[in-house]
C-alpha cells in the first residue's frame, strides 16, 4: 500500500504554539539536570571514584580476589538460571494468554505480576518458611541431604521469585498487539505448531523477548534483598556480588567494595546501553505495536 | 481437535474454541511454575502467620517496634511517591517537549535505578549523602543529617521510584495532540491555563500509575535503605530490616507476621489509590 502524502502546509514554527517562555524553559532544564545529578549521576560517579581511590593495584587485588571470583561465577549462575525459567515461563505465559480466551485471564495476569508488589525480604522469607530449618518442607529435604536453604537452590528460587514477570510482562502486550492472523495462516497451510511457533511467533516477537532477558538479567544479577535472606552468606560459596560488596562494606573495607559494586556499576551501564540500543535497532516494531 | 469448529451448547466455557494448537502445554508450563514458585510460597506465608495464634499476632503488631517500623515504610515511601510524581513529571516534560544537548543521554540515565543493584545503589547514595560526602558536607553546617536518618532512607526511596514515574508518564504526554494546545491557544488562553488545565488533566491517569509503582517498589525496598538509614530501631529501621532481624533471631512466626502486615497493608493502599484512578479517568473521560 504505497501512502500518498498531500502536501502538508506550513506549520508555525513548534517554538510559538505549545511551549513555554524561553525563561521557564532553562529553569526547568537545570531543575531536571540539578535532580539528576543528585540523584542519578553523583552516586555513579561516586561508586568509580572510590573503587580506585586507592589506585589500580588494589583495585586489581580487591576484584580479582578468589571471594570476589566465585562470587562472580555464581551470579553468573544464578543469573543464568532465573533468565532461562523466565523465557520458557515468558513465552509460554504469552503463548496462553495473547493466542487464545479464556476464563480469568485478568485474574492470570494480576498473578504474574504480582512479585512485583512484594518486597524482596519477603520473596526470601517464604522460602525459608517453605524450605528453610522450621518449615513446611525442610525437616523432610534435609533428612534426604538437600539443603535448599542457605545453598545454590534457594539463591535461584528467591531470584526467580524476584524476576518472574519480567519476561512476560514485555511478551503479552507485544504479541497481543501483534494478534494471530500470520500464525493461522501459517497452520491453514500446514505447518506444524512448533513450526509455526519458531518461524512466525519467536521472529515476531524477538524485540521485546531481548527487551525482557535483558532487564531480567540486570535484575538478577544486581538483586540484593531476597538473596541476603536466604544465602546465610557462606563466604565464597553462597555470596553472590552484591552480598560480597555488602560483606566487604561492613567490613570497613570501603575501597574494595566500591572496587566491586563498580563491577555491577559497568553491567548497569552495559544494560542500559544495550536497552538504548535494542530500543534503536528495533524502533520500527515498536512504533507499530504501540 | 475434531470439536474445534463446533460451538459448544455449553453456556459455561472455559476457554473460546481457538484454531491454534499448544493451549494446553502453554497453560500447564504457565500454571504450574506460577503455582510452584509465587503461589506456593505465598501461601505458606500466611500459613505461618496465621499459625502464630490471635495473641501473638496482636502481640507482634501492636508491639511498638513493628508499628515504627512500619510507620517509617509506609510514611516515607508515600513522601518519595510524592517527591517522584513532581520531579518526574517534570523530567518527562522537559524529555519529551524540549530540545538541548545532552537530552537523550538524560533520557537513558533515568532508568539507572531500574539497572543499578540495590546495594551499590546504596553505598553509593551513603558515602553522598554522609556528613563528610560531597552533598551531606553542604548540609552539616546547618546541623541537618541526611544520611544515617530517616531523611537518607527518603533519599533511597526517592532514587529507587523515579524511572517508575518518568516512564509512566513519558508516552502520554508525547501522544498528547498538539492540536488541543492550539486550540486553547486559539481560544485565547494563557500558557499556565492550557498547562494546568488543558495539558495535566490528560496525562493525571499516569500520574498516579507512576506513582503507585514508584510506591509499591519503595514500601519494600532494602537493598539501597540499610546502608543509608543508621537502622536506629524506632528511629530508622525499616519494616523489611525488621523481618529480617526476627529471622536472624529465629522468629519465624514474627518475620511472617510483619511480612502480611506489609503485603496487607500495601495491596489496600494500591487497591484504593487505583480506584482513585479508575474515578479520575471516569470524571475526565478516557484518555
Amino acid at each position: 500500500m504505497s501512502e500518498q502524502r498531500p502536501a502538508t502546509p506550513p506549520l508555525p514554527p513548534r517554538e510559538r504554539v505549545g511551549q513555554e517562555h524561553r525563561l521557564i524553559r532553562a529553569v526547568l532544564i537545570v531543575v531536571v539536570l540539578a535532580f539528576l545529578s543528585l540523584f542519578l549521576f553523583m552516586p555513579l560517579a561516586t561508586v568509580f571514584i572510590e573503587a580506585l581511590s586507592r589506585g589500580v593495584m588494589p583495585y586489581r587485588a580487591a576484584i580479582l580476589d578468589a571471594d570476589a571470583l566465585a562470587a562472580m561465577r555464581l551470579t553468573g549462575l544464578v543469573a543464568l538460571v532465573a533468565v532461562s525459567v523466565n523465557v520458557v515461563f515468558g513465552l509460554a505465559a504469552s503463548w496462553a494468554i495473547a493466542r487464545f480466551d479464556f476464563r480469568g485471564k485478568n485474574l492470570l495476569i494480576s498473578l504474574i505480576d504480582l512479585p512485583l508488589s512484594i518486597s524482596p525480604v519477603i520473596s526470601g522469607l517464604i522460602y525459608i518458611l517453605l524450605f528453610g530449618a522450621q518449615g513446611l518442607f525442610g525437616p523432610w529435604l534435609k533428612a534426604r541431604g538437600f539443603e535448599v536453604v542457605f545453598a545454590l537452590p534457594g539463591i535461584v528460587l528467591a531470584t526467580v521469585f524476584v524476576t518472574f514477570p519480567y519476561v512476560a510482562r514485555e511478551l503479552i502486550p507485544h504479541m497481543q498487539s501483534q494478534g494471530k492472523a500470520d500464525e493461522e495462516a501459517a497452520l491453514s497451510l500446514g505447518a506444524s505448531g512448533w513450526r509455526v511457533f519458531f518461524r512466525i511467533t519467536l521472529p515476531n516477537v524477538t524485540w521485546s523477548l531481548l527487551y525482557g532477558v535483558l532487564l531480567c538479567n540486570a535484575r538478577a544479577m544486581g538483586e540484593f534483598g531476597a538473596v541476603s535472606v536466604v544465602s546465610g552468606r557462606i563466604r565464597g560459596v553462597t555470596t553472590t556480588l552484591p552480598l560480597h560488596v555488602e560483606i566487604l562494606y561492613n567490613e570497613y573495607n570501603a575501597p574494595a567494595a566500591f572496587a566491586v559494586a563498580s563491577l555491577l556499576a559497568l553491567l548497569a551501564l552495559v544494560t542500559l546501553a544495550l536497552k538504548v540500543a535494542l530500543e534503536w535497532r528495533y524502533r520500527e516494531e515498536r512504533a507499530l505495536s504501540r | 481437535m475434531m470439536k474445534a469448529g463446533i460451538p459448544s451448547p455449553l453456556a459455561l466455557r472455559l476457554r473460546e474454541p481457538a484454531i491454534l494448537p499448544g493451549f494446553g502445554l502453554a497453560m500447564g508450563i504457565t500454571l504450574t511454575l506460577l503455582l510452584l514458585i509465587v503461589l506456593l510460597p505465598l501461601i505458606a506465608l500466611v500459613v505461618k502467620a496465621a499459625g502464630a495464634g490471635p495473641a501473638d499476632i496482636l502481640a507482634i503488631a501492636t508491639s511498638p517496634r513493628t508499628l515504627a517500623a512500619l510507620k517509617l515504610s509506609f510514611g516515607a515511601a508515600l513522601l518519595a511517591a510524592c517527591v517522584n510524581v513532581v520531579f518526574g513529571l517534570i523530567i518527562a516534560w522537559v524529555l519529551v517537549r524540549y530540545e538541548f544537548p545532552g537530552r537523550r543521554i538524560l533520557d537513558a540515565a533515568v532508568d539507572l535505578p531500574f539497572a543499578l543493584p540495590t546495594a551499590v545503589a546504596g553505598i553509593a547514595l551513603t558515602a553522598i549523602y554522609a556528613q563528610n560526602g560531597w552533598v551531606g558536607r553542604l548540609f552539616a553546617p546547618y546541623d541537618i543529617k541526611i544520611a544515617y536518618t530517616p531523611l537518607g532512607v527518603l533519599v533511597a526511596l526517592i532514587f529507587i521510584g523515579l524511572p517508575f514515574v518518568v516512564r509512566s508518564v513519558q508516552p502520554v504526554l508525547a501522544d498528547i495532540e498538539r492540536d488541543i494546545e492550539e486550540a486553547a491557544v486559539l481560544l485565547g488562553a494563557s500558557r499556565a491555563r492550557i498547562v494546568f488545565r488543558v495539558v495535566l488533566p490528560l496525562v493525571f491517569p499516569s500520574l498516579i500509575t507512576g506513582f503507585v509503582l514508584a510506591f509499591a517498589r519503595a514500601v519494600g525496598e532494602y537493598g539501597s535503605v540499610i546502608f543509608i538509614a543508621g537502622n536506629v530501631p524506632m528511629m530508622s529501621e525499616i519494616a523489611p530490616l525488621l523481618i529480617v532481624i526476627k529471622l536472624e533471631q529465629f522468629d519465624y512466626a514474627g518475620a511472617a507476621v510483619v511480612a502480611m502486615m506489609m503485603l496487607l497493608a500495601s495491596f489496600v493502599l494500591i487497591f484504593l489509590i487505583n480506584g482513585l484512578q479508575a474515578w479520575s479517568r471516569r470524571r475526565l473521560g478516557d484518555v
